[in-house]
């Protein structure tokens, strides 16, 4: 896609697409799911009408996989609300394992398929920062997008925050196979983008098998 | 007609697999693209239903690991995204007619391995 848009805008534009139409594709499994267990329902209520006893016990499974779905469902679409809000307000304070942990439930379906395992390390002391939430959204999930393809053979990507002295500390860790990947096309221009609007800076460590995010305490206006 | 459903939603396979049965189809199904390789290994079946967005192999990947095991099957995609990257990857393999988007009618779906495995 080239809009003539500016960086940030169509790099958030790919970003929101991306994660909207993950949670998309997950909301259509639970109504898959939830449309093949009333068909079985219908087939045993059709059975039934021809003298077929049909098991109570049964009947019980299929409702609950039907509630099961629901839930899954409706989990989904506040996920998608809360990141359709996530625009709302371009600096407020964010708590960092609040970040991590939406970006990767947001995140969960596309890691999975790339079998994936995210692991959040929450932190003792909640670490905040102000800052353009969306942005650091979008500018985590590029870094994870880069670091799954660099987990090596343990197939999971760590996420954890820090505090520091002048703000905070994201880590993408467990990346055994960052030396093997061409790091010259990353961070890129859109993570440069990002990384400048968010006063940020990035750097990769192969040898800790990390990427480190330092983030400023407070952005300002 | 032998039916082989896959797809890493458990409770979607499973339930389309029952009612396929209901039906008199023999449908078999499998969760992971290693497990449908070793089905197709020692069963041999007519058609594979495949979801196109699986963990560690695509459905299209899939699709060309059973042709080298089993020439001659057929196949119809099935995918919960819809997109025009997918749809134009399903279809190249498949044909525009035989990629089916979630929820999926079961008349819609036999009706469609019907057409394919007359045609």
């Amino acid at each position: 896609m080239s809009c003539g848009c500016d960086m940030i805008g169509e790099t958030g534009l790919r970003f929101y697409g991306k994660m909207t139409a993950s949670m998309s594709h997950e909301i259509k499994n639970a109504l898959a799911i939830i449309n093949e267990n009333a068909g079985l329902l219908e087939d045993f209520t059709l059975m039934a009408d021809r003298g077929m006893p049909i098991d109570p016990g049964r009947l019980k499974t299929l409702a609950e996989k039907v509630i099961k779905q629901v839930q899954r469902a409706d989990g989904i679409v506040k996920t998608m609300n809360r990141f359709a809000h996530s625009i709302d307000e371009s600096v407020k304070n964010v708590e960092l394992d609040e970040v991590l942990d939406f970006v990767a439930t947001l995140s969960g379906r596309l890691a999975f398929v790339r079998g994936v395992t995210l692991e959040v390390e929450s932190g003792a002391i909640p670490v905040t920062i102000a800052t353009r939430s969306f942005f650091l959204e979008n500018l985590v999930w590029l870094c994870l997008d880069f670091a799954m393809d660099a987990t090596g053979g343990g197939k999971t990507v760590g996420l954890r925050a820090e505090q520091t002295e002048n703000g905070a500390r994201l880590k993408l860790t467990q990346l055994q196979g960052l030396s093997e990947r061409t790091t010259s096309a990353f961070p890129g221009e859109r993570e440069i983008a990002l990384l400048d609007a968010l006063r940020a800076e990035l750097a990769i460590n192969e040898r800790a098998a990390e990427i480190v995010l330092m983030l400023p305490r407070d952005i300002g206006q | 007609m032998r039916v082989l459903l896959v797809d890493d939603e458990e409770e979607l396979v499973s339930a389309l697999a029952e009612r396929l049965r209901i039906r008199g189809i023999d449908a078999d199904w499998a969760c992971i693209c290693y497990d449908a390789i070793r089905r197709v290994e020692s069963k041999r079946y007519d058609i594979a239903v495949l979801d196109v967005k699986m963990p560690k192999m695509s459905g299209i990947e899939l699709k060309r690991r059973l042709e080298e095991k089993r020439p001659g099957m057929k196949y119809i995609f099935m995918t919960g995204h819809g997109s025009e990257e997918d749809f134009r990857a399903g279809s190249a393999e498949a044909g525009t007619a035989y990629y089916l988007v979630k929820p999926v009618k079961i008349e819609d779906l036999i009706e469609k391995i019907n057409e394919i495995l007359n045609d």
